[in-house]
């Protein structure tokens, strides 16, 4: 059984139609790539699919369970995680918090231990912290463990919102746009990240990007949108010989 | 019936207030996304001003008016300048804070300035009361209704048919777009609290002879009620400020006429939690969804 | 493992002595007539008023929610709290008790529906149910109306107020500085993310506000039993502001700040007993020029301690959310 399968989701807000009909299944360990042109929906896709939106139509199943109708925090303790298109990290708290927040859901510890300081408490928080700093170092972030995360360079920052995604232990991780911002080398290193996450965690990536070497490059299949709705769906090199899916770039570029 | 009437008429003179005052919070909030905790109390300076001209200057009613007005729009404008204006990018709550600490500074500045009692207006107007099927209407209750409706409707006229106005409407919906176009943005948002601080000096100077008595704390339930219906008929939208304000006087009225008055206070935050939970937009608003 | 725990509670028993030491010599002070009742008043005050900047600071400042109806809480604390002791008779620690409950259940109600609105609305909407709260107590006549309830048994002492003040730092800052505060801090500083972070925000947000409502009832408890007599104006919109200065001030995130400015204000306030108008005019202008100048406030969202003083912290700095006092 596909571990998401979307089956004829639709959204429109006020007369726009968003997205139409969108159809999407992705196995256990797949990754693939959502791309298309400006305002296609992609990020719309992302917010139904995390709850943030809800679908006027259509059903999302995440192990054959529905999603649709739960809210984003239960959504991702289903075991779905994301990062944001515009950066939305805790930007005044430093890395390790942020990604301490995000390993909240699995604390070992509750709110009496918490506020009388039980010794549950202190060897949870070093759990946490432990945890924390590993995944850190998989990101070659842990030097910068300390600093607040709105000072850390752009691309740092794309990163750590990857890792703090991860901090969740989802099965499935959306990114929206990973690579925005970044420099060739940095997309190079990214590429060569999401690759060894997924076969070491035993994800299963979805990625929207506009940088065609990174999604010909790691993305096994591709679904490409236009005007909300799906136009092909393939391999990279199904994908790039496609005449709907040109056209749809061209035009934009085009006009 | 006739206590129905009765209320229906003192609802709608206590509405007309809450209405001028409601008109400039929604259009500040419309254009700058701030609540002017403030507004309120430039209306008790508007009450204050009417005083002085007709207790202290022997002004009769509508020069005393008219320089209230202009007095309070120019008050207004120094206040956004001075509070507002360096805080326009910075997080609203900021905004809001300065806005409260405006509104404490103009009680108790002028609580220090006229001594906290109460002033009793002088009698600009002769009372005159007309009956109509056990109805009383004063003539007071006439004049705020007809010079509460002949400033809705300059307001309409100015911000439908003037450059101003429609730079104000601009602004309001986009700013940047706005500024791109050649609208000089700083000036529209001052024109905007003018225009509101002028209308709340009306209704302090109606309030003044209406009730007779002003003091200096008399802005803060006015303005928080003025606020509720600025809510109830959907923030932004001035039909909806003006019809906010009649429902909430009408209301209040009512409690008072068939309840006990003391409950008339609680009720007007009974109706803004209620518009809040159920449609935060208002009655005129439509619902927008942020964008993510 | 342990022996972290041991230099934990090592440090802990450390501080517990020294706040004994104060607590002993103040209250000795006290009793000796060394300090004079009207001193004694003002550290009374000065406690209440601790736990109230504090509770405020954990919904407006690290759950970044903003709430100006804190006195209607405070209300509620002090009308159930002086209902126990003097019509149903019990001990002052079961009214305190009951009051603060009443108080943190009365914030769940608020809560649930109004912390759905953001910034400002949410400021108006608690700032009404202040309004509401009042309303309702000044029309109900078994609690005095509006002239208020007279004759409360003075239970309240420096011994109370300063233990209960220790206890309300305590409790919030160990919240605050757990798994729990990181969640509560995370809704702050990005609601949208928190929640695909798995933060379940509608539960922390009223989570904080019913920790924080709670313990303004407390301090209303305490009012109530040192001033034994209350009126709904002790709690309008004016003492709800006479707070948020407090913790604006001190710095909204930072449990100190609100400390050092609740005490701050306490004396200032106290100096300028007999101008109460001009002391609301320097208050508006202290709001207005903070917000001008240092938004942040004092001490912004960091802790203070000693330690900051120190040349070898300074990398440090910011590593830590805030190191809870009494930790
Ligand atoms: N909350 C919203 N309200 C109104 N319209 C929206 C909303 N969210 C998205 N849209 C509209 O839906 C369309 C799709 O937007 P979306 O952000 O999903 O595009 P995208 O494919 O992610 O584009 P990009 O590559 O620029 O990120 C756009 O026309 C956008 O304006
Ligand atoms: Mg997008």
């Amino acid at each position: 059984m596909a571990l998401l399968s979307v089956n004829d989701l639709s959204i429109s807000f006020g007369g726009l139609k968003a997205v139409s009909d969108f159809n999407l299944k992705l196995q256990k360990n797949d990754l693939a790539g959502l791309i298309g042109p400006n305002g296609a929906g992609k990020t719309t896709v992302f917010n139904m699919l995390t709850g943030v939106y809800l679908p006027s139509a259509g059903d999302i199943q995440l192990d054959g369970k529905s999603l649709v109708g739960l809210k984003p925090y239960q959504i991702n303790h289903r075991g779905v995680a994301r990062t944001f298109q515009n950066i939305r990290l805790f930007s005044d708290l430093t890395v390790i918090d942020n990604l301490k927040i995000a390993y909240h859901s699995h604390a070992k510890y509750g709110l009496f231990g918490a506020i009388c300081r039980l010794p549950g408490f202190y060897s949870g928080e070093k759990e946490m912290h432990e945890k924390s700093m590993e995944l850190l170092k998989i990101f070659k972030l842990d030097h910068k463990y300390g600093e607040l995360a709105k000072n850390l360079p752009y691309g740092e920052q794309r990163r750590l919102e990857i890792a703090r995604a991860m901090a969740t232990q989802p099965r499935l991780l959306l990114l929206d746009e990973p690579a925005a911002g970044m420099n060739p080398q940095e997309t190079h290193e990214l590429m060569g990240l999401i690759r060894w996450i997924r076969e070491e965690f035993d994800l299963t990536i979805l990625l929207i990007e506009h940088d065609m070497s990174l999604v010909m490059g790691v993305c096994e299949n591709i679904f490409v949108l236009d005007y909300g709705q799906i136009i092909a769906v393939g391999t990279p090199d199904e994908i790039r010989n496609n005449r709907r899916v040109i056209e749809a770039y061209l035009g934009e570029e085009a006009s | 019936m006739e206590v129905f009437l009765q209320q229906l008429i003192n609802g709608i003179s206590l509405g007309s207030i809450y209405a001028l005052i409601a008109l400039g919070y929604t259009m500040v909030y419309g254009i700058v996304q701030l609540i002017n905790f403030a507004h309120g109390d430039v209306y008790m300076v508007g009450a204050y001003l009417g005083f002085f001209a007709t207790a202290i200057l022997g002004w009769s009613f509508l020069p005393a008016l008219l320089m209230s007005m202009v007095v309070c729009a120019i008050l207004g404008m120094v206040i956004e300048k001075l509070a507002y204006t360096p805080l326009r990018n910075a997080p609203r709550i900021a905004a809001l804070i300065t806005a409260i600490g405006v509104s404490l500074f103009l009680e108790y500045g002028m609580m220090l300035l006229v001594s906290p009692q109460v002033r009793t207006f002088p009698q600009v107007l002769t009372e005159v009361q007309y009956k109509f099927f056990g109805v009383v209407i004063t003539n007071r209750q006439v004049i705020i209704l007809v010079v509460t409706v002949a400033l809705m409707l300059l307001l309409q006229y100015i911000v439908h048919k003037t450059m101003i106005g429609k730079a104000m409407r601009a602004v309001s919906h986009d700013k940047q777009a706005a500024q791109l176009m050649g609208i000089n943005v700083n000036n529209t948002i001052s024109a905007t609290f003018a225009i509101g601080s002028a209308l709340a000096a009306a209704a302090g100077v109606l309030v003044g002879i209406y009730y007779n008595a002003i003091n200096p704390l008399m802005g803060i339930m006015p303005g928080l009620k003025a606020f509720v219906a600025a809510v109830l008929g959907g923030i932004g939208i001035i039909p909806g400020a003006m019809t906010g304000g009649f429902l909430l006087g009408i209301v209040e009225a009512m409690v008072s006429g068939y309840g006990k008055s003391l409950y008339r206070d609680p009720v007007a935050f009974v109706i803004l939690i209620i518009i809040l939970i159920v449609k935060p937009t208002g009655l005129f608003g439509k619902n927008v969804r942020e964008k993510v | 493992m342990m022996s972290m725990f041991e230099r934990k509670i090592k440090k802990q028993i450390g501080i517990l002595l020294i706040l004994a030491a104060f607590w002993g010599v103040i209250d000795f002070m006290i009793k000796g007539g060394i300090i004079n009742p009207y001193y004694e008043l003002n550290l009374i005050l000065i406690g209440i008023n601790i736990i109230l900047a504090v509770s405020l600071n954990l919904i407006n400042g690290f759950n970044g929610q903003f709430s100006i109806g804190h006195a209607g809480f405070m209300a509620v604390g002090a009308y159930g709290a002086a209902m126990i002791t003097l019509k149903a008779h019990l001990p002052f620690a079961i009214a305190l008790l009951f009051g603060a409950l009443l108080a943190g259940i009365c914030g769940i109600l608020v809560g649930l529906p109004t912390l759905r609105l953001r910034g400002d609305y949410l400021a108006i909407a608690t700032l009404g149910f202040g309004e509401i709260i009042r309303g309702l107590i000044v029309n109900i006549d078994y609690i005095g109306g509006a002239y208020g309830l007279s004759g409360i048994p003075k239970l309240a002492n420096w011994t109370w107020i300063f233990w209960l003040t220790v206890l309300t730092v305590l409790v919030i800052s160990n919240f605050v500085n757990s798994t729990h505060g990181r969640a509560t801090i995370s809704i702050r500083e990005n609601e949208i993310a928190a929640e695909a972070m798995g933060i379940n925000t509608t539960k922390y947000k009223v989570m904080a506000f019913t920790i924080g409502s709670l313990f303004a009832g407390l301090a209303g408890g305490l009012h109530a039993h040192y001033f034994y007599t209350i009126q709904p104006n002790t709690f309008n919109f004016l003492k709800s502001f006479d707070i948020l200065v407090m913790v604006v001030l001190g710095g909204q995130g930072s449990i100190t700040g609100s400390i050092i400015a609740a005490i701050a204000l306490t004396i200032l306030s106290a100096s300028l007993q007999k101008l109460a108008a001009l002391r609301l005019v320097i208050y508006a202008l202290l709001l207005i020029v903070v917000m001008l100048f240092r938004p942040q406030g004092l001490m912004g969202t960091k802790e203070f301690s000693f330690s900051m003083f120190s040349k070898k912290s300074k990398d440090k700095e910011g590593k830590q959310h805030g190191t809870a006092i009494g930790q």
